[in-house]
């Protein structure tokens, strides 16, 4: 008995046919388990593609609605989402785009109290979270519960993307120790992102998934990615991990989760 | 030393719209005090007011994170270049803009 019925072996034939990936590969797509940090810019794109890719199961946290300010980037969303959840819009595209794809809803914000018993459950979580406190808390979460983290970031042309991988590369405090001081950040209102930049950098953040998931090619982790739109220039820096990293280093400080709120200066808005 | 320095989109209001500007010295403190020379104001942004590097920035040489090096007293060779990459927090957020200058 086969595990794929005759439709999932011509839909997904284009990975199929790859010896990178085949049947074996595209079974353990099927069977993988990722989490996405919300439905937003960098959500989108990813959602989309791993979906298209046949991912088994895709959670999304995100409590957001839609708004008409976020149809510029958030290609999950439509005209006719406006003022819905933009965890069940995305259900909807998700399942329209492969009804294969199972879809778990988290309509809630992500939190020091829900955070580890929602990443026990995935294999990845894909980080495309917009602001410093969920960036640190998601950190540590993931080391805490030694998931790998696919880690992107956006702001006006530019984008980063990452992989941190517990036990094997550095992680986001080892890379940013501190968070900047909450007066010198301003809100993605404020400041813009091009529209396109999020699709750029969700899809390199779908693409390392589907590496991970297959055991293919060379993580990003380790690795910086830089990609500035306006010059169209990609770089990579070297990413180390820090030996006096106070959660992933020889002797960490921080075992559970903290304020992160306090940590980053601001207050909940 | 004639170095290259990246200089990442919050801070080009100060070097004149340039995405990469040429700095001397032989190591990164004197390309940072020649950085304030023609672009007086980078420093503040770089620094804090203890005269540290802030630590949600982070310099590279070529490739190599300075503190894997010998941080600002790791030195430079001829045609090597400077990146100065701050921590994004977006879905769409940054740091190093005051919150004036995105006022139109
Ligand atoms: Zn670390």
């Amino acid at each position: 008995m086969s595990f794929f019925t005759e439709e999932q072996i011509y839909r997904y034939s284009r990975h199929i046919i790859l010896p990178e990936v085949g049947g074996k590969g595209q079974k353990k797509l099927m069977e993988a388990r990722v989490l996405l940090l919300g439905a937003g810019g960098l959500g989108s794109p990813a959602a989309i593609y791993l979906a298209a890719a046949g991912i088994g199961t895709i959670g999304i946290i995100d409590f957001d609605i839609v708004d008409m300010s976020n149809l510029q980037r958030q290609i999950l969303h439509g005209v006719n989402d406006i003022g819905r959840l933009k965890a069940e819009s995305a259900h909807d595209t998700i399942k329209s785009l492969n009804p294969d794809v199972k879809v778990e809803l988290y309509k809630e914000r992500l939190t020091s109290e829900n955070i580890i018993s929602i990443f026990k459950g995935y294999d990845i979580v894909v980080d495309g979270c917009d602001n410093f406190p969920t960036r640190y808390l998601v950190n540590d979460a993931c080391i805490m519960t030694d998931k790998t983290n696919v880690h992107g970031s956006i702001f006006r042309f530019d984008g980063q993307v990452t992989v941190f991988k517990p036990k094997e590369g550095p992680c986001y405090r080892c890379l940013y120790p501190e968070p900047p001081p909450a007066g010198l950040v301003p809100s993605c209102q404020e400041a813009g992102v091009l529209g396109v930049l999020p699709g750029i950098i969700g899809t390199l953040q779908a693409v390392e998934v589907i590496k991970l998931i297959l055991g293919i090619g060379k993580p990003l982790i380790g690795r910086l990615l830089l990609y500035n739109s306006l010059d169209t220039d990609f770089r990579q820096v070297k990413l180390r991990r820090d030996i006096n990293c106070p959660v992933c280093g020889d002797n960490p400080t921080i075992k559970g989760l903290i304020n992160y709120e306090e940590f980053c200066g601001v207050g909940r808005h | 030393m004639a170095v290259r320095v990246r200089i990442p989109s919050p801070l080009q209001k100060l070097t004149n719209n340039q995405s990469e500007v040429t700095a001397h010295g032989k190591n990164v403190k004197e390309i940072f005090s020649d950085l304030e020379v023609q672009y007086p104001g980078i420093k503040n942004r770089l620094y804090d007011e203890s005269g540290n590097l802030r630590r949600f920035i982070n310099i590279y040489i070529n490739d190599e994170d300075i503190r894997f090096l010998k941080n600002e007293e790791s030195e430079l060779k001829d045609g090597d270049s400077i990146s100065i990459i701050p921590a994004i927090a977006g879905g769409g957020c940054v740091i190093l803009h005051r919150r004036t200058d995105l006022q139109i």
